[in-house]
């Protein structure tokens, strides 16, 4: 058997400790998730899910517990963090913070020529990446990124992390702010990636649809905990665990659920407006 | 038509971003619009098709290369009166945490009273009334930064509705926001809305579009199509070329549709699926009934 790309064991983290206004964001959290898999990890604001994450490249060390990814151990003092973060990509909630460099395809270049690559070696990934997220290589590599919306910026910064060519790949909310056609462009090419490439890939979202689509697995926080975990059919199916851990629906699960208070028999967990359609017709075609 | 002179009146207005001595991207295209008192509109389009640029012209945070912004009739171009403006059209952005400036959720909300100059008791009255249309007056002594994200940006809201104005333009407020934040935020603005606020919101959440009274469309800078939500939602295909969609309540409608011609294709909210649905059990429970 392989062991898993990412493992947790009981990582549990408290931020300001031994202070009055010590608060425990993580308490004893253990995930694991294997190579090539795609994971969406949800729950209220405040449950933990930034934090652990973070712990994935790095960029916090484990208190206690323990996280191996790939075989590097982030609690080893000594592990190699350039190494660990080379492989382990990380697109933050507000991506467009990070970007630094006056033109796009410079900001976008930054990664893999900091690597040592070869210049063509470095275009070549340029390209690659903009073409993933949906930017023209020609149109836009020499466009200032202040004269971008927000969401190019967004794009900007993510193709900045796939250039990098990343094992894992840890998304904090990938769509938020994109337009539709954007967040399902990136939805396709990040399962693409995830699919055809083998990456695995771990993303926060608070977009249910997006988790519905997505996801194979979906581990739900509350409190620094892992409250449960399962498909997304298992978790939009079962209305209590929702309400209980404030989670969202997917408007077509909300729409089931409406009609399931009104006595209809729909199976609540068809998340897609397929299937959500095909409950309906059930319904009314007798 | 004299009655309604519109709040907002955008006439003609171009914009460009300058990139370097010779090269200019043009972001707005003579674009007119009137926005009327009392109105909800959301503007839609997609990632750079202009909508946040034409939003931060509303209140003179940008001004036109060419053509004019009218706020109740002051040319946001006139810098004197700037302030008139801001207090008349206020501004929530996308991101919570980028407009919050004071330690103490009050501080926060009052500050741009002290920088008009509001006397201490009609402020403590004008932060009262405003921490409470946005639910947040048990929030009042609380340092900011230890909020959710609905709660920042409902702080937000107040710090403009302290300011007394006629119409909160939302530049993608909910955008950060889990679904709980956004529904709380939409709750605030139907409210503000019901009591004679104007709205303009700028957003990709097309169930969000769904209870606006007008609806805007751009691309490449103009305004491509408007109409009331229901109309524009009808037109699927040309809104999938524009790289926006419909509320999921609406392709699920349509796709029952082509299956089954009676069911309404033209549905934009999940209640009126739901009802959509009774109707059609019901008629049917009466047919076999006879």
């Amino acid at each position: 058997m392989t062991s898993p790309i990412v493992d947790v064991t009981d990582l549990s983290h408290v931020y300001m400790q031994g202070t009055p206004l010590a608060h425990q964001a993580l308490d004893r959290v253990s995930i694991q998730v294997e190579r090539g898999e795609c994971i969406a990890i949800i729950g209220h604001t405040g449950s933990g899910k930034s934090t652990l994450i973070q712990h994935l490249n790095g960029l916090m060390r484990p208190q206690s517990g323990k996280v191996i990814v790939n075989g590097l151990d982030v609690s080893d003092p000594k592990v190699d963090i350039r190494l660990l973060r080379r492989q382990v990509g990380l697109v933050f909630q507000n991506p467009e913070d990070q970007l630094f460099e006056k033109l796009v395809g410079d900001d976008i270049a930054y990664g893999p020529f900091k690597m040592g690559l070869p210049i063509a070696e470095v275009k070549e990934r340029v390209e690659w990446a903009m073409e993933l997220v949906g930017l023209s290589f020609d149109e836009m590599k020499d466009r200032p990124t202040f004269a971008l919306s927000g969401g190019q910026k967004r794009k900007v910064a993510l193709a900045g992390v796939l250039a990098l060519r990343p094992h894992v790949l840890v998304l904090d909310e990938p769509t938020a702010g994109l337009d539709p056609r954007s967040r399902n462009e990136l939805l396709q090419r990040i399962r693409r990636l995830n699919v055809e490439e083998g990456l695995t890939v771990i993303f926060v979202s608070h977009n249910m649809e997006e988790v519905a689509r997505l996801a194979q697995r979906v581990y739900v926080m509350a409190n620094g905990q892992i409250a449960c975990e399962g498909t997304p059919r298992h978790i939009f199916g079962n209305s209590s665990l929702l309400q209980e851990h404030h989670i969202g629906t997917p408007e077509a699960v909300d729409i089931l659920y409406q009609l399931r208070e009104q006595g209809y028999a729909v199976d609540t967990g068809s998340f897609l407006p397929e299937e959500a359609a095909a409950e309906i017709l059930n319904l009314i075609k007798r | 038509m004299t009655a309604d002179h519109p709040i907002i009146r955008v006439e003609n207005v171009s914009f460009s971003y300058k990139v370097n001595q010779d090269q200019q991207i043009p972001v707005l295209q003579n674009v007119s619009l009137d926005v009327y008192p009392g109105e909800y509109l959301a503007i839609i389009g997609h990632n750079g098709s202009g909508k946040s640029t034409l939003s931060k012209h509303l209140n003179g945070i940008l001004t036109p290369k060419t053509g004019d912004v009218y706020v109740n009739q002051i040319n946001t171009r006139d810098r004197e009166r700037i302030y008139e403006v801001r207090s008349q059209v206020g501004m929530v952005f996308q991101h919570p945490d980028n407009q919050i400036v004071a330690t103490i959720v009050e501080d926060d909300v009052a500050f741009g009273l002290e920088n008009i100059g509001i006397a201490a008791h009609e402020m403590r009255e004008r932060i009262d009334a405003s921490l409470e249309a946005v639910g947040m007056s048990a929030f009042r002594h609380r340092p900011p930064h230890h909020l959710s994200g609905g709660q920042k940006q409902r702080i937000a809201i107040a710090g403009i509705l302290a300011m007394r104005p006629q119409c909160i333009v939302l530049d993608e407020a909910t955008s950060m926001l889990d679904s709980y934040g956004r529904q709380d935020i939409l709750a605030v603005i139907r409210k503000l809305h019901r009591e004679g606020m104007t709205i303009v919101t700028v957003t990709h959440h097309m169930s969000e579009v769904a209870e606006a009274d007008r609806v805007v469309v751009m691309e490449a800078g103009q305004i491509v199509l408007q109409g009331t939500p229901r109309e524009v939602f009808a037109h699927q295909e040309r809104l999938r070329e524009l790289h926006l969609d419909v509320p999921d309540a609406s392709r699920i409608a349509a796709l029952v549709h082509q299956q089954w011609e009676l069911f309404s294709p033209n549905l934009i909210a999940n209640e009126e699926v739901v009802e959509e649905v009774n109707r059609h059990v019901i008629k049917q429970a009466e047919a076999s009934g006879t």
